[in-house]
């Protein structure tokens, strides 16, 4: 039963590790704004690859649009 | 006579790509999309070349309009003076600046986009980020590359305008005092869980779980957890209570210091001298539960901000002119003999006389009347007026802090604090409390140690413990806190929770006339003069649908069933009038210079507006500033057992009209200046009255400050608004004696939970008396006690919030 006083020593441990993350989190103002990362998050990171994907998809239709007329 | 701006009618309309807005006056294709105006086309412009269309796809129109926005890039001269960049930025060094606008145009998710990527926009950025419920962004910039001017003016160009106000210049607010008690918070509740583990073999202390040697050094583990909750988490109710005892006082505070007091000390003996266990657990839930209930009374409204005062709506800088140059300055170095010009939709920063050109001034933030005021050359203008037209030069005659309406603010009302709320419930009873919780504890102290000293300890310390009054002390801040999130959602925002109970003591009460109990939207349009047939009624209508004048607008109202004639060439001399051609007829709507009047007999009170046609005047609109629905059963409703007074800067035209309104009983004065207000109100507090204030504009910004309770009444919540206790959305103006007398009722729930705290401190005296509470009997009892309190006033106030009508919803 011993290794009971070891447990404690490490679950003591633990929960201070936690405090000390909360205490990091609320000085460096992570809870300061809690609305705004909400819409952040949404936002697509638009690579060049993607840009290029999307022009490329409007080009194929404009040749379509050009075919179909003739 | 200001320039005329044509207006030209368009049939089929467009809506802008930027701002989604009418195209009206011109449409502009660019790139196969509609512009409304050329500042549209230029933001996106900008956007397009630095790839930053992405913009577009995250909102339909995401922009604002750009039309009315002033273009001249001098107007940021002010922020080249080093002077001006130390006082706006929040940190400095050769490598970045870091600086915090608000830009009151954020309003969307593209918004936060396009600001969180202006790097992309300019080199010298190095990142943006938005802060949207506070509309606040902070960037920080390489002032190698850009300078704050050019920073400012890129923002401007792409449609966020910084709003850079004395206020900013003035102070930093911070808003790091809310952390400290969450900090608190944090500590004690991590005390409170880890002291509740330690504490477990005790729960079960008839079965053997554990040997002799770990109850040992749980005991001191919690010793040791328990002195960050007693030096750190409960150092404020130490210091309160000390500083209420050395004003020969006893507030709530007082009871639980000597609870916290005898229960560490007492836990400390027990456990070092007796070998016992002892109280830890229980100081730790005691001190957590405290905390979550301070923390829950401090509700705030983040996007509200109840202190702002003339400086938060003044420019921060002023266009002079010197020499035949213009220069534009900080409006603290604007000295009296200046000439200075204002531009449309400017701010008249001091009290000036008028040199040249038209004014045309909006009063519509200093009084709340909407219609603006014609001066001419030579006239005085009092500072805080928004010019609307062309440009007027004016010469200084007060320095900007001096002025007519400024001057208010160096009273010495606003020197001082208001001062706290001081007889609360909770702090009118803790005296006879403690006093009678101590006399019960020496009474078994006395009794047991004729029989056995031992007992008589543990009983007198039992006393103090188990009534330490965590139940009682929590009814206060949730009832209070519940309260103040029902009438958030009724709309009507309170600045802090001690506002509640001072409102539930008002006995008088006094109304700000012009935008408080009248509105702009309630105005009275009648019409007078020859009968207009449908025809006259339909080119009325399509003269002031495109006019925004308020006037205009209220007539609009009127014609709201007509459908407007097409009418040619229509032209608007800002503050005089409207001209038109119809079926080559020429009409003018307007004031009477504008349309001629010369001999029209006996013109009604209130603002009028002529109407003619080819020179023949026809009739006129008489617009009378109108009641609020339902002010007459307002104030009735108040009036049951308050007296009512109404306040007002105008002349006392209207007075016979109010007076059927109100009834006899309301005391009216009319003519009062700002400072007239402020004294006035200020007499009735010295008369022992209980002040109940609401107005709208700045110049009730001191009547706000003077009484017990003020509160500032608003179109737009989060607009503008004078600094106050309270601030209620117009719409609810109604419920505001639902709101009085729930304030009462909060105050009934509050003594009906201290009754049911009582109700547990007897069952806990009871058995402490005899001396048979053990650590375990507390460390049920207490959270008990307090979580029952918490549910009984938290349910109590939302379904009587929900009977009152305040609530759609009981939950």
């Amino acid at each position: 039963m011993e290794v009971i006083f070891i447990l404690i020593g490490i679950s003591l441990l633990l929960a201070l590790v936690f405090l000390g993350l909360f205490f990091r989190a609320m000085n460096k103002g992570q809870y300061d704004d809690n609305y705004t990362p909400s819409v952040r998050m949404l936002f697509e990171n638009k690579t060049k690859q993607s840009i290029k994907n999307t022009q490329t998809i409007k080009s194929k239709k404009n040749v379509r649009s050009n075919t179909g007329k003739v | 006579m200001n320039k005329p701006i044509r207006i030209i009618p368009q049939q089929n309309k467009q809506s802008c790509y930027h701002c989604g807005e009418d195209c009206v006056d011109e449409n502009i294709d660019y790139d196969q999309k509609n512009f409304c105006c050329n500042g549209c086309k230029l933001v996106y412009q900008v956007l397009q070349e630095s790839d930053l269309c992405n913009y577009y796809d995250l909102n339909r129109n995401p922009g604002t309009s750009q039309k009315e926005i002033d273009k001249r890039s001098n107007r940021f001269d002010f922020l080249l003076d080093e002077e001006v960049i130390q006082k706006l930025v929040d940190f400095k060094d050769e490598k970045e600046t870091h600086i915090t606008f608000s830009i009151p145009m954020i309003h969307c998710a593209s918004c936060i986009w396009l600001l969180e990527n202006l790097h992309k926009l300019h080199q010298g950025i190095i990142s943006g980020r938005v802060d949207f419920i506070r509309k606040k962004v902070q960037i920080k910039f390489d002032p190698k590359w850009i300078d704050l001017k050019e920073l400012v003016l890129l923002l401007s160009k792409i449609g966020y305008e910084p709003s850079i106000s004395l206020a900013d210049f003035e102070k930093k607010t911070s808003i790091k005092i809310d952390r400290k008690l969450i900090y608190k918070l944090a500590v004690a509740g991590f005390c409170f869980g880890n002291m509740m583990f330690f504490s477990l073999p005790e729960y079960f202390s008839e079965t053997e779980l554990l040997g002799e040697g770990f109850k040992g050094l749980f005991n001191y583990l919690n010793v040791l957890l328990a002195l960050p909750v007693f030096f750190y988490s409960g150092s404020d109710y130490f210091r309160s209570a000390y500083l209420s005892l050395k004003g020969k006082k006893v507030n709530m505070d007082v009871p639980i210091a000597i609870g916290i007091f005898t229960l560490f000390f007492y836990s400390l003996f027990e456990i070092f001298l007796m070998g016992r266990e002892g109280y830890m657990d229980t100081l730790g839930g005691l001190v957590f539960f405290l905390l979550i209930g301070k923390i829950y009374q401090q509700k705030t409204y983040d996007t509200l901000s109840f202190d702002r005062d003339y400086k938060a709506y003044f420019p921060l800088s002023v266009t002079k002119i010197l020499k035949g140059e213009e220069a534009v300055i900080p409006l603290t170095k604007v000295e009296v003999g200046n000439v200075i010009r204002v531009r449309n939709e400017e701010l008249i920063p001091a009290d000036s006389i008028l040199i040249e050109g038209e004014a045309c001034i909006d009063y519509s933030f200093v009084t709340g009347e909407a219609v603006p005021v014609i001066k001419k050359k030579g006239q005085l203008i009092y500072a805080g007026g928004r010019q609307k037209g062309n440009a007027i030069t004016l010469a200084v005659q007060k320095s900007p802090s001096q002025g007519y309406l400024t001057d208010l603010w160096n009273n010495e009302t606003f020197e001082k604090e208001k001062p706290h709320g001081l007889n609360s419930l909770a702090n009118e009873i803790s005296g006879k409390f403690t006093g009678v919780v101590l006399l019960i504890a020496f009474l078994s102290l006395a009794f047991w140690s004729m029989h056995d000293i031992g007992i008589a300890v543990k009983a007198f310390t039992a006393v103090l413990i188990i009534t330490c009054p965590c139940a009682l002390a929590m009814s206060t801040p949730f009832t209070l806190g519940n309260t103040l999130r029902v009438f958030g959602q009724g709309k009507f925002y309170l600045k802090n929770a001690d506002v509640i109970e001072k409102l539930a003591k008002t006995d008088t009460v006094v109304f700000d006339k012009t935008g408080t109990l009248t509105a702009p939207s309630a105005a009275a349009v009648t019409y007078h003069g020859e009968r207009l047939s449908e025809e006259s009624k339909s080119i009325i209508k399509a003269m002031v649908s495109l006019s925004t004048h308020p006037l205009s607008n209220r007539i609009n109202n009127l014609l709201k069933e007509v459908k407007p004639a097409k009418v040619m060439d229509v032209q608007e001399w800002p503050g005089s009038g409207i001209q038109a051609t119809y079926l080559s007829q020429v009409v003018r709507l307007g004031s009477k210079e504008f349309v001629g009047v010369h001999n029209f007999d006996r013109p009604e009170e209130g603002n009028l507006v002529y109407f003619s046609v080819e020179g023949m005047v026809l009739g006129y609109f008489s617009i009378r500033s109108g009641l609020r629905n339902g002010v007459g059963r307002l104030i009735e409703e108040l009036s049951d057992n308050r007296s009512i007074h109404i306040i007002s800067g105008d002349s006392d035209h209207e007075a016979a009209s109010l007076r059927q309104l109100v009834g006899p009983k309301v005391r009216m004065k009319f003519n009062q200046s700002p400072d007239d207000k402020l004294r006035y109100v200020k007499k009735l507090g010295h008369r022992k009255a209980n002040t109940l204030m609401i107005g709208d504009g700045l110049n009730d910004a001191g009547a706000l400050r003077a009484s017990q309770v003020g509160i500032a009444l608003t179109e737009h919540v989060g607009h503008f608004s004078p600094a106050s206790d309270a601030i209620l959305d117009a719409s609810a103006l109604n419920l505001l004696p639902t709101f009085v007398a729930f304030s009462k009722t909060s105050r009934n729930i509050i003594k009906a939970s201290f009754g049911l705290s009582f109700a547990y401190n007897f069952v806990g005296i009871f058995f402490a008396v005899q001396g048979l509470v053990s650590p375990v009997f507390c460390a049920i009892l207490m959270p008990i006690s307090s979580i029952s309190v918490v549910a009984f006033t938290t349910l109590t106030t939302n379904f009587l919030a929900y009977r009152k009508g305040i609530k759609s919803k009981i939950l």
